[in-house]
């Protein structure tokens, strides 16, 4: 049974449409998997295995039937971020605040996971309120990475990722707000990608930063990844942001890419994302697999987008300036941790309390330095100024996109730190997101694919792929076919190289 | 520990000051749903039944903006011959208060759907002044708080607080007028005009119940006192909780007289918010904060801009009723009114009834005649408005039609009306069951009069020598022997016809 933890998300719905496997001995196998491993991992903060198994039981009765499938992913198991609701079960965010909420309703990606008959496992951990880069700010304990438990799995989606890596599930989603799906699926050796800003509906996603926050697939291969893009993206007239344009064609992208041929498409080497800073096995696993991209027939040249260097103080201005407005529904009063509701206590000086007790020290950081950059006199400075350079580095992309279909960079400067270096250091911490956060700033599509181990400490590095805005298929043609390129040059798949993790530790 | 307040003698404040005025109106509009979400809008029901994730500020919960709102803003600020807006944004308003659901408001700031308007209020004796309007915005309602345990239903004193959210998310539209001053003495009259017109115009539009004992239209006055050399404004105060148009000039003149005795006396104003008390009508400090709200306004991220095609405007300003305005003007040269004839119709609030009237085919005097005198004393008697007297301007108007025909008598018509008013039924079903009909027939007449001339032999006498005026007599027992049911003219000709035989 251990093999069908190793099998793709595609190969699993395959088997279990042609019978050979059903989709509770999937499921079954897969929660087998989460009991041996996650004491050791800490990929999931609630697993709902009656939920799983009734889920499974039903593509079953599907098959069984002789029904057409609801979707090519019905029956694979997934493990979901704790920051997308789900109706009568926990939903945290990481976080001591909504340690006991149990959400009334589902949000839309939910939904239609639960339509495309999508077996979810369970909730994910998370750094708090999705906010930082290691998942050491979840409220309940970190995730370890399964290539080195003393490591940090990335953030803030480090549970969805990690989950993937050590096959508890087959597919994970997650969230990206500054490279919180691309930054853990580079550090975990996984794919990961933030979809076009508006391509998947925010409508349940417990909010950090209204204009930067997006759901997207988690998977170990690009095509897996493209399948639950499918499954998840689409028009939702419960979020006013949300485009009202048909998906991007990722899947077909995809395939098209395993082809192995990337002639006549032009990609961009950014070139300020390079240099001091980046560690050399990440730049050297980077510059390997840019002479891949040439080998299967991609021009290759160097662009500047000179706002680049400009986008993590941005962000780090618009980000928090919109979560101090998002965070203040926390306030003991509807829902949620309550304290000192003792009769001796004004409800303001309960919402105080309470709001001190029920956030990390990162989130209230974060809402302090966001009310700051917001307050009468400094918004023109700060959030106004920050947005104007927003406007720059979109004028960067289009430039850039003017010349290329694709730009590349490393995902993330490092591979995965220990667990506790940079915790004291906030900035150094919000350092691992240079390179994600332009995306994320400009609403474009990017993606996280491995690029193999660094020759220094053997760790998984990702190559991050751009694509404009509602052009992801690019991202899954180029990711595709770099993935067969990958694996040839190194005689089989990445994936698998992860060190076993058996028995509890 | 309440303080005695100096007040000023009225006539001496406007010696020494000018007031200067803003007036703030939120109106609640009368969409079928929420602002945001598609909740019910209703007033009344069960504490949080209309309530989803979205009104209640659950985590994970969007806003969508309802059109139907954004059409009644537009159709408001055009009434208010304001500019609209080719492009603007909802933005946040953050503060914490449990009403609150997301401790922010959905509103706009510095980008309002319609701008620079103005609203002509004409005063009770014919003077029109032009109330410049700064801005109409769209935002949303709070929820209510219910404070338990303590003296007066206030949160002074209360033990506990219970919210209901049913209200929260309810479309709301603010008016903001620009500063209104050189009103002198007819400060508080001009701000009570304001919100009245306004209340109509909005009524007219059929955007909201404006009602005020509602709340679905609330009025914020704001009043500062200028010295009679001073170059800058005075400190001003808001006053909130006025809750009628009276209360509206009492509260203008009440903190009028109140800011006059602090400034002669040396004092300074504070800008704070004030409670006007309905029980007395004077003003009472709100609760002092430290520090002046910073709401922290950033365009809504959630939403996407708000741009109305010139087209869909100008489709808009077509479905815009008569303005009351326009409609008393044209009414006045109709009817053939005097201003003062105009201003008394106004007064009572019959100019619709009477228009309704006529229309339903009766002469704009006679319609005039019964609203103005004996509907309008029906109406005090029973202290109500005359609006909701239970007889309808259809219903009058076959009344009046049964006098010009002669079935009824005057006399016979207010009875009439005094039981449609007891719900006795229509005109007709009213006439049938008392049975009221006039005498016509001659012959049961000429009966009645022979037999009163027969019980007065003095009288008829008296008629027979030329004293006319003696008829009288012999018309009232008439009248009384027919229980009034005749018709008094025809009786009078019948009595000079049969004394003579």
């Amino acid at each position: 049974m251990t093999e069908l933890i190793k099998l793709s998300a595609a190969e699993l719905a395959d088997k279990i449409q042609a019978r050979e496997v059903s989709a509770v001995e999937v499921a079954q196998a897969h929660l087998d998997r989460i009991a041996e491993v996650d004491d050791h991992i800490h990929a999931f903060l609630h697993v709902d295995t009656e939920g799983a198994l009734d889920a499974a039981r039903a593509v079953d009765a599907d098959v069984a039937e002789g029904n057409a499938p609801k979707s090519p992913l019905a029956g694979v198991p997934l493990a979901l971020k704790d920051v997308l609701t789900t109706k009568g079960i926990p939903t945290t965010v990481g976080s001591k605040t909504l340690e006991n909420w149990i959400p009334p309703y589902d949000a839309t990606v939910t939904r239609k996971l639960r339509e495309a008959g999508v077996v979810v496992l369970g909730k994910t951990n998370m750094d708090e309120f999705a906010m930082g880069s290691s998942t050491e700010n979840s409220a309940f304990g970190p995730t370890h990475n399964p290539w080195d438990h003393a490591r940090i799995p990335g953030g803030s989606g480090g549970g969805s990722s990690a989950s993937i890596a050590a096959f508890e599930a087959a597919l994970a989603i997650g969230t990206d707000t500054g490279g919180s799906i691309r930054q853990p699926g580079s550090v975990t050796g996984t794919v990961g990608v933030k979809p076009t800003y508006g391509g998947v509906s925010r409508y349940g996603l417990v909010a950090f930063s209204s204009s930067l926050d997006q759901a997207g697939p988690c998977a170990r291969t690009v095509l897996d990844a493209a399948l639950l893009h499918e499954v998840i993206a689409g028009y939702d007239q419960m979020d006013s942001t949300s485009i009202n344009a048909p998906v991007p064609p990722v899947v077909a992208a995809a395939r098209q890419g395993l082809t192995g041929d990337l002639k006549g498409v032009r990609v961009g080497v950014v070139k300020e994302f390079a240099g001091d800073g980046y560690q050399p096995g990440v730049l050297r696993s980077f510059e390997a697999a840019v002479e891949q991209l040439r080998a299967i027939g991609a021009e290759v040249v160097e662009v500047s987008c000179p706002n680049f260097t400009y986008a993590l103080p941005a962000y780090y201005l618009i980000a928090p300036s919109e979560c101090s407005s998002n965070l203040a529904r926390f306030d003991a009063m509807r829902y949620g941790l309550r304290v000192s509701d003792d009769g001796a206590h004004s409800a303001e000086e309960v919402m105080s309390l309470t709001r001190e007790k029920g956030f990390g020290p990162e989130v209230k950081r974060r809402i302090m330095l966001g009310t700051y950059a917001l307050s009468s006199g400094y918004y023109d400075a700060y959030y106004g100024s920050a947005q104007k350079v927003r406007t720059l580095i979109t004028r960067d992309f289009d430039a850039a996109f003017e010349k290329v279909d694709v730009l590349v960079s490393p995902t993330t400067p490092t591979t995965a730190f220990k667990i506790g270096e940079r915790v004291d250091d906030p900035l150094a911490m919000y350092l691992a997101d240079l390179c994600t956060i332009p995306s994320n700033l400009a609403g474009n599509a990017a993606m996280s694919v491995p690029s193999g181990l660094s020759h220094e400490d053997g760790l998984p590095v990702g190559l991050q792929i751009m694509a404009p805005a509602m052009a992801d298929d690019r991202l899954y043609r180029v990711g595709a076919a770099y993935e067969v390129a990958r694996d040839a040059a190194n005689g089989g798949s990445l994936v698998h190289q992860v060190p076993e993790l058996g028995g509890k530790k | 520990m309440t303080a005695v307040v100096e007040l000023m003698d009225y006539a001496d404040v406007i010696e020494r000051f000018d007031p200067v005025l803003g007036l703030e109106v939120h109106v609640e509009l009368n969409t079928n749903t929420k602002m945001f979400c598609g909740c019910a809008n209703e007033f009344g029901g069960e504490p949080n039944s209309k309530v989803c994730p979205t009104c209640l500020g659950l985590p994970g919960s969007l806003p969508v903006v309802n059109g139907k709102a954004v059409e009644g803003a537009i159709r408001i600020g055009l009434a208010l011959n304001c500019e609209i807006a080719s492009w603007c944004r909802f933005a946040r308003k953050n503060y914490f208060y449990p009403d609150q659901p997301k401790n922010f408001q959905t509103s706009q700031y510095d980008e309002p759907i319609a701008f620079n308007g103005y609203l002509d209020v004409t005063l009770d004796d014919g003077e029109v002044v032009r109330v410049e309007i700064e801005r109409a915005h769209m935002e949303e309602d709070t929820g209510k708080s219910l404070h338990v345990g303590g003296a007066t239903g206030r949160i002074h004193g209360a033990e506990h607080s219970l919210l209901d959210y049913n209200r929260a998310g309810v479309p709301l539209i603010e008016i903001v007028t620009k500063t209104i001053e050189h009103t002198g003495e007819r400060a508080p009259e001009v701000a009570r005009a304001y919100v009245t017109a306004l209340r109509d115009l909005l009524s007219a539009l059929d955007v909201s119940d404006v009602r005020m004992d509602q709340g679905s239209v609330r009025c914020d006055a704001n009043v500062s006192l200028m010295a009679k050399d001073a170059t800058e404004f005075g400190t001003r105060t808001e006053t909130k909780n006025v809750n009628s148009l009276r209360s509206v000039e009492r509260a203008v003149r009440y903190e009028m007289t109140r800011q006059a005795a602090i400034l002669a006396d040396g004092g300074t104003i504070k800008q704070e918010t004030r409670h006007f008390q309905e029980a007395d009508g004077t003003t009472s400090p709100g609760r002092t904060k430290e520090t002046a709200e910073d709401y922290r306004y950033f365009p809504e991220p959630d939403l996407v801009p708000i741009a109305p095609s010139a087209e869909w405007v100008e489709e808009l300003r077509k479905t815009l009723p008569e303005m009351p305005s326009e409609r008393r003007k044209r009414i006045q040269g109709e009817w053939n009114l005097t201003d003062e004839a105009l201003r008394d119709l106004l007064n009572v609030g019959a100019v619709d009834l009477v228009a309704a009237t006529v229309e339903a085919g009766a002469t704009p005097d006679e319609a005039r005649s019964w609203w103005v005198n004996t509907l309008a004393q029906e109406a005090n008697s029973r202290e109500i408005e005359l609006a909701e007297l239970a007889i309808t301007p259809a219903q009058l108007a076959e009344v009046i039609g049964l006098v010009n025909s002669g079935e009824l008598t005057n006399k016979m018509a207010k009875e009439v009306t005094h039981g449609v008013l007891a719900g006795e039924g229509s005109p007709s079903e009213v006439v049938e069951k008392r049975g009221l009909k006039v005498v016509s027939d001659d012959s049961a007449l000429i009966a009645a009069v022979d037999e009163a001339l027969a019980s007065q032999p003095d009288v008829a006498e008296k008629i027979r020598g030329g004293k006319v005026a003696a008829a009288g007599a012999i018309v009232g027992a008439v009248m009384k022997a027919t229980k009034g049911q005749a018709d008094a003219k025809r009786v009078r000709e019948l009595i000079i016809e049969r004394v003579g035989a």
